[in-house]
C-alpha cells in the first residue's frame, strides 16, 4: 500500500538505550544537570517581596469581609490585596484570570486575596492569618451521566464541532452481526509539572518585567497588556527555562496576574511560586469523563457503525470542553458515525489542556472497545484494527497526507513478539502473577501556527557565527536544540556555528509550545529566516560585511487556511502486564511504542518524549486519580503523595521506535508533532493487556486493585 | 540552646548547631551554614527551611523546590554526604553540618561522571527534577556502597556487605524523586554508567 510497507524495520530505529545515533545533545543540557539553569522563581532583584495566595475555603458563594488584620501584624508584612484593594484589570475571554476583581467565588481555592511580605516565611504566615468571611451558596461539584445540565456544545476544543453524524448510526448499528457496546469512565487529571506555576514580576517607569513560568510568553505578554489595560511593547515576559507543563502553563495562569498586581500594588518587584496544593484549583485539568462507544461490525471485523458519546464537564467560569469523541472522526472506517459532547458546567475549578486533550482520554474508550470488538469477532486485534484503516479522514472525506498506522501495527508486533499470542484471556501464569499483553493504536492531529523568526550573521573573532531568534519555548521538549539544528541546516553550516535564542518576548513573537505544534510552527519561521538569510549571503558573494547581515521572516501567509489533506501522525502502542492474582496489583512489565510521525529531527530528544508520553500514560492507565469531594467541591488528592505520578519503580522497559515517514505536504521541517502522541492510547493497550492477563474488563480508570479484585468472580483461580 | 528548636536534622546526635546558633530574637538565629565548602554566616527566620536559605539567601538555585513537602525529591541536596530533602530541614538547625548542592557536584568545573551521564544518555527534559535526581544518586550509590539495603535487596544478601547496583536496586532507591517528564529509563541508564 504504500512503500513503508514491507517486512522488518522500515526506519532508523535505534535500539532503546543507546545515546541516540549520535544526534546532539540538548544545548542547555550542561545548565540544567549544574543546577546553572534559572527558571521563573529564581531571579531574586533587590528589594524583593514574597506572595502567598489565599484561597476561598467554600465551594461557591460570596466574601463578605477580610480581616487582615492579624496578617498586617506579622513582621515583615507589606500588604493584603483583596478584591476591595486589587488593581483593577480590564475583560478578558479568560475569566479565570481575572482574580481579586469582585466578591464572587466560583468554585472552592478561587484566590480571594494575596498576602505580600519581606519573606517568604512572613508571606506564607500572613495568608495562614487572613480571616475570610463568606456568604456560601449551594454547589453543584460531581458530574452524574444524567446531569440535567447537560448540553451539546457548538464546538468543543481544538474549534471541532459539538456533535457530528454521518449516515445512518442506528441503522447501520441495529444491522450488524458483530456488536460491541461498552462505556468507560475516568476520574479528573492533574497536569502536575515538576516546576509549580510561578512568576517574578516588576513595574520600572511604566514597564512591566516578568519571568513567568509558561508555554509561551507571547501569549503571556499579549494577555498581560489588555488585562492591566499596557501598550505590549511595554512588557517583557520572559520564559527562558520551564519545568515542564503539559498544557498547565500553555495559558497564563493566575500567578502571573497576582504577581504583577502585587508587584504594582507594592512597588516592589514580587515573587509569587504557588504551593502545590493549590495548583489542582488554579491551573487546569484534564476533566473527568464518561464515554458510551457502541461499535457494530461485520462478521470480518470491518465497522458499518460506530458511535461515540462523550459525557464531561466544564466549569462556572470558563467553558471547556474535552474532545474526547473526535478521534473516532478520524480513525477507521465507519460509513454511518455519531460523535457527540454533552457537558455541564457545574461549580468546580476549570478544565484545561493535558497532554493530548480530548486524543489520550477518547482514545482509552476507542482503543478499548476496538479491543473488545476484536474478542467478539474473534479476531486478532491487531489485523482487526489493519482491516479497519482508511485512506481518507471519515468525517472530511480529505485524503491523509500520510497515514502509516498499518506499519506502526505491524512493525510494533514485530518488535514485542506478538506472533503467536495466545488470545485467550488467563492464558499465561507465573506463580500467583498473571500475564497478559494488549495493543492500541495512538493518533494526533497536526497543528501548525504562524510564528516569526530572525537570523543574522556576524564576524566574530574565529570566523562567521550566526544568531537566531524566535520566542519558542523548551519546557522540556528540546525545542532549543532541533531550533538549531534546524537552522543549521538551511544554513549549510556546523551547529558549532549557530547561536539560539528562545523564550523572551524581547525575540519575534511565535505560537505557544502546545499541540505538538512547536518544532513544525517554530521550526518553519526558523528555516524561511535562515534561507533568507543564506540567499543575502550569497548576494555578498559569501562574504559576512563588518557590519553583519539580518533577516526575519514571518510564517503568517505560508501555514495553510485551509489544507487538501488530513494530517495526523499514528503510532501503534503495545504493553505487557502482570496482575497479581493475590493482590490485585497490576505493573506494566514492557512498553512498546512504534510512531509514524513525519521526520524525526533529533533521535535523542524524539525517543525522550515519545517515551515520556508513554509514561505518563502508564500513570492515567493505574495510578492517577481525583475524586471530587461533593461536599467541599474541590478534588480530594491535591499534593503528590495522594496523586500518584509514575515513580522510577514503576517504569520498568519502555522502548520507542519510529518508521521514515516522508511527507511532502507538511511544512519545511518535515515533521508532524511528537510531544503528546505518547500517551495517547498507552492507557488502553495497558488495559487491554489486563484483560488479556486476568478476563476482568475493569472499564473505569485508573485500573487500581480494588476494581480488579472487587469484580465479579475477582481473580481467584 | 534551650530556644534552639528540636528538629530531626540529617545527624541529630551531633550537637554542632548550638555554638553557632545564638538565638538573636525569639524568632530568628544566626547560624554558620557550610555550602558546597563555603561558609556563610547568616541571620534566619527560624521557619527558614535549608532550601529556602539556599535559594533566597545563597542565590544557591540549584535545589529545586517542587512540593515544598518532602514529596518530590526535587529539593534532594546531601548533608554530610546523606541524601535529604532540603524542604523539609530548619535551616538553623542545620549549623556544623556540610551541605552539598548540584553546584557543588562539579569537581573545578569539570562536571561529576553522573552529570556528564545524565548529558549523554538525556536523563532529564525540562530539567527541574534534575539536581535533585543527581544528588539522590549520588546518595544511593553512597548508600549502596556502605551496605545499606533497600526494599528489593535480596534477603540472601550479606549484611553490610556492599549491594550492587542493579537496574531493580537503582529504580528503587531513585523512586523519592519524582520526574513527570518520565525520563526514568534514560536516569537509570546514566546511573548504571556510572557505576558499571
Amino acid at each position: 500500500m504504500s512503500p513503508a510497507d514491507r517486512d522488518g524495520p522500515t526506519g532508523p530505529a535505534t535500539p532503546a538505550g543507546h545515546p541516540a545515533d549520535g544526534a546532539p545533545v540538548r544545548l542547555e543540557g550542561l545548565l540544567k544537570v549544574t543546577g546553572a539553569a534559572r527558571y521563573a522563581a529564581e531571579h531574586t532583584p533587590p528589594g524583593t517581596a514574597y506572595a502567598w495566595p489565599v484561597p476561598a475555603r467554600v465551594a461557591r458563594g460570596r466574601v463578605v469581609a477580610v480581616d487582615d488584620g492579624r496578617a498586617m501584624a506579622e513582621p515583615g508584612a507589606l500588604a493584603v490585596l483583596t478584591h476591595e484593594n486589587a488593581p483593577r484589570l480590564k475583560e478578558t475571554d479568560d475569566a479565570t484570570l481575572l482574580v481579586l476583581q469582585d466578591d464572587r467565588v466560583p468554585h472552592r481555592g478561587w484566590y480571594v486575596a494575596l498576602a505580600v511580605a519581606r519573606t517568604p516565611e512572613a508571606a506564607r504566615a500572613m495568608a495562614d492569618a487572613v480571616v475570610v468571611s463568606y456568604e456560601p451558596e449551594p454547589h453543584d461539584a460531581v458530574l452524574t451521566p444524567d446531569h440535567p445540565g447537560l448540553y451539546v456544545p457548538d464546538v468543543v476544543n481544538g474549534g471541532f464541532p459539538g456533535s457530528r453524524e454521518r449516515g445512518d448510526f442506528d441503522a447501520a448499528y441495529a444491522a450488524a452481526p458483530v456488536r460491541v457496546d461498552a462505556t468507560y469512565t475516568q476520574t479528573a487529571l492533574h497536569n502536575h509539572p515538576m516546576e509549580p506555576h510561578a512568576s517574578t514580576a516588576r513595574w520600572e517607569d511604566g514597564r512591566l518585567f516578568v519571568h513567568d513560568s509558561s508555554q509561551g510568553a507571547t501569549t503571556v505578554r499579549e494577555t498581560l497588556a489588555g488585562l492591566f489595560g499596557v501598550d505590549k511593547r511595554l512588557i517583557t515576559v520572559v520564559s527562558e527555562h520551564v519545568g515542564g507543563g503539559f498544557g498547565s502553563k500553555g495559558t497564563p495562569r493566575p500567578q502571573v496576574v497576582l504577581a504583577a498586581m502585587a508587584a504594582r500594588h507594592t512597588g516592589l518587584p514580587v515573587k509569587l511560586a504557588l504551593p502545590r496544593a493549590q495548583l489542582a484549583a488554579v491551573v487546569g485539568h484534564r476533566p473527568p469523563v464518561f464515554q458510551r462507544v457502541r461499535l457494530g461490525a461485520g462478521e470480518d471485523g470491518v465497522i458499518r457503525a460506530l458511535a461515540h458519546e462523550v459525557v464531561t464537564r466544564s466549569s462556572a467560569v470558563r467553558e471547556f470542553v474535552e474532545q474526547a469523541a473526535v478521534p473516532s472522526r478520524a480513525m477507521y472506517t465507519s460509513p454511518h458515525s455519531r460523535t457527540v459532547h454533552r457537558a455541564v458546567a457545574l461549580d468546580v475549578p476549570g478544565p484545561s489542556w493535558m497532554r493530548a486533550p480530548g486524543e489520550a482520554s477518547g482514545m482509552y474508550a476507542l482503543e478499548c472497545a476496538m479491543d473488545e470488538l476484536a474478542c467478539a469477532a474473534g479476531l486478532d486485534p491487531v489485523e482487526l484494527r489493519i482491516r479497519n484503516d482508511t485512506a481518507t479522514e471519515p468525517d472530511s472525506g480529505k485524503p491523509y497526507s500520510s497515514r502509516h498506522l498499518v506499519e506502526c501495527l505491524r512493525e510494533g508486533a514485530r518488535r514485542f513478539g506478538w506472533a503467536g499470542r495466545d488470545p485467550r484471556p488467563r492464558s499465561r501464569a507465573e506463580g500467583r502473577l498473571l500475564l497478559g499483553t494488549g495493543v492500541a493504536a495512538a493518533y494526533y492531529p497536526v497543528y501548525l501556527a504562524p510564528s516569526r523568526a530572525r537570523a543574522r550573521a556576524e564576524r566574530t573573532a574565529d570566523g562567521v557565527r550566526f544568531l537566531v531568534g524566535t520566542d519558542a519555548t523548551d519546557i522540556g521538549t528540546g525545542a532549543r536544540t532541533v531550533l538549531a539544528q534546524i537552522a543549521a541546516e538551511a544554513l549549510g553550516v556546523p551547529l558549532e556555528r549557530v547561536g539560539i535564542e528562545i523564550g523572551s518576548t524581547d525575540l519575534p513573537a511565535a505560537s505557544l509550545a502546545g499541540g505538538s505544534s512547536g518544532t513544525a510552527s517554530w521550526g518553519w519561521a526558523v528555516h524561511k529566516a535562515c534561507r533568507a538569510l543564506g540567499g543575502l549571503l550569497a548576494e555578498h558573494g559569501g562574504t559576512v560585511p563588518p557590519e553583519g547581515l539580518a533577516t526575519t521572516a514571518d510564517t503568517a501567509d505560508d501555514v495553510p487556511a485551509e489544507p487538501r489533506h488530513a494530517k495526523a501522525a499514528f503510532g501503534a502502542h503495545f504493553a505487557e502486564a502482570e496482575v497479581d492474582a493475590d493482590t490485585g496489583e497490576t505493573r506494566v512489565r514492557r512498553l512498546l511504542g512504534v510512531y509514524a510521525a513525519g521526520r524525526i529531527l533529533n533521535a535523542r530528544t524524539a525517543r525522550s518524549q515519545f517515551v515520556g508520553g508513554m509514561v505518563m500514560g502508564l500513570g492515567m492507565a493505574l495510578l492517577e486519580g481525583s475524586t471530587m469531594d461533593p461536599r467541599f467541591g474541590d478534588f480530594a488528592e491535591r499534593d503528590l503523595a495522594s496523586y500518584h505520578v509514575p515513580a522510577c519503580a514503576d517504569v520498568r522497559d519502555v522502548e520507542a521506535h519510529w518508521i521514515a515517514e516522508d511527507d511532502p505536504h507538511l511544512n519545511p521541517v518535515g515533521g508532524k508533532g511528537i510531544g503528546e502522541i505518547g500517551i495517547v492510547g498507552t492507557a488502553a493497550a495497558i488495559a487491554n493487556a489486563v484483560h488479556h492477563a486476568t478476563g476482568v474488563r475493569v472499564r473505569d480508570l485508573p485500573i487500581t486493585p480494588d476494581k480488579l479484585l472487587g469484580a465479579a468472580g475477582g481473580l481467584s483461580r | 540552646m534551650a530556644a534552639h528548636p528540636t528538629q530531626d536534622g540529617p545527624r541529630p546526635s551531633k550537637p554542632s548547631a548550638s555554638p553557632g546558633s545564638p538565638v538573636t530574637s525569639s524568632t530568628s538565629s544566626t547560624v554558620t551554614l557550610h555550602v558546597n565548602g563555603t561558609a556563610h554566616r547568616l541571620t534566619l527566620d527560624n521557619r527558614t527551611t535549608v532550601l529556602d536559605a539556599l535559594r533566597e539567601h545563597l542565590d544557591l538555585t540549584g535545589a529545586k523546590k517542587g512540593c515544598d513537602h518532602g514529596q518530590c525529591g526535587a529539593c534532594t541536596v546531601l548533608a554530610d554526604g546523606r541524601r535529604v530533602n532540603s524542604c523539609l530541614l530548619p535551616a538553623v538547625a542545620l549549623g556544623g553540618v556540610e551541605i552539598t548542592t548540584v553546584e557543588g557536584l562539579a569537581d573545578d568545573g569539570t562536571p561529576h561522571p553522573l552529570q556528564r551521564a545524565f548529558l549523554d544518555r538525556d536523563g532529564f527534559q525540562c530539567g527541574y527534577c534534575t539536581p535533585g535526581q543527581l544528588c539522590s544518586a549520588v546518595g544511593a550509590i553512597a548508600e549502596a556502597a556502605e551496605g545499606r539495603p533497600s526494599h528489593v535487596t535480596p534477603l540472601s544478601a550479606p549484611p553490610g556487605a556492599p549491594v550492587p547496583l542493579s537496574p531493580e536496586e537503582i529504580r528503587e532507591r531513585m523512586s523519592g524523586n519524582l520526574c513527570r517528564c518520565g525520563a526514568y529509563m534514560n536516569i537509570v541508564a546514566a546511573i548504571e554508567d556510572v557505576t558499571r
